[in-house]
């Protein structure tokens, strides 16, 4: 009798459930299925019926990885064209740092390895920060932690810089709601 | 020769010394994490000093838009994969050069 109980919830639960995830994969179809079009340029039935096929593929692809309840603010994406910007400019500058002692006829390496805070950042600005680390030539995060990142860096001052934390507040801000 | 057209071979010498000197570094310097350095010079910094230098000469809106995806791209993946790469070498356990270590 239990089992006769049990079951019709649990059918009505997996519906929703299928519910839930079909609507999660209509919102993510819409990005790419754009950025297909855009890119193609073409309507015929054969590039158009790829197009399908590789949209389906890229939804799957997200909702394999458990990614499926990221979505993006409009907020975030309006800032961060500005972040982008100022990390380029940092991107240069440390460029420049890593190119003069590539030429230095002698090596003059000192690699550390150190963790750097990232306490209390959502999952979106952790990615942010951390590719950010990685981006800026002379700094690599390593491991990623709840609370702090593993990054190695060509020089101690790399990670001093990181600890000040410019980088850390600016990707915050980016994110930030509101 | 216009002030664009001057900016954007600047821009395009500029990121062709950054390739030159990512690969000299990435024959350089001593293991795998320290190349992996090196190597973020060709890939963000380089690649991307090019791509702006392409963008101040395209003469049709869709082929900007094109070097903007690839740049917007190339910031995401690079990085991405780079760290996969350092996070699975260090689960491995490759050793780490320090200073006064022979080259690996």
């Amino acid at each position: 009798m239990s089992l006769l109980d049990h079951d019709p919830t649990g059918v009505a639960s997996a519906q929703n459930r299928r519910r839930k995830s079909t609507v999660r994969l209509l919102r993510t179809a819409p990005l790419p299925a754009v950025f297909w079009l855009l890119l193609s340029g073409r309507y015929e039935p054969l590039t158009l019926a790829l197009g399908t096929l590789s949209v389906a593929a890229v939804c799957w692809l997200t909702w394999r990885a458990g990614l499926a309840h990221q979505s993006l603010r409009l907020a975030f994406v309006l800032r961060l064209p500005r972040y982008f910007l100022w990390l380029s400019g940092q991107v240069l500058v440390s460029a420049y740092g890593v190119a003069r002692k590539v030429w230095s006829p002698r090596l003059v390496l000192r690699p550390v390895v150190e963790s750097t805070p990232a306490a209390d950042l959502p999952e979106l600005s952790q990615v942010v920060y951390a590719n950010s680390i990685t981006l800026t030539p002379g700094t690599l995060s390593l491991d990623v932690d709840e609370d702090a990142i593993k990054v190695h860096s060509l020089e101690q001052a790399g990670v001093e810089e990181l600890r000040q934390g410019r980088m850390l507040s600016r990707a915050r801000r980016t994110e930030a709601r509101g | 020769m216009s002030v664009i057209e001057v900016l954007s071979g600047v821009l395009l010498a500029a990121g062709a010394l950054a390739l030159v000197s990512g690969g000299v570094g990435l024959l350089r310097f001593p293991d795998f994490y320290t190349r992996t350095h090196a190597a973020s010079v060709t890939d963000p910094a380089g690649a991307g000093l090019i791509l702006i230098g392409l963008l101040l000469r395209v003469d049709a809106w869709d082929t900007a838009v094109r070097l903007l995806i690839i740049l917007l791209f190339l910031t995401l993946t690079s990085p991405t994969a780079t760290h996969i790469l350092a996070h699975a070498a260090r689960r491995d356990g490759v050793p780490m050069w320090q200073e006064g270590d022979r080259r690996r």
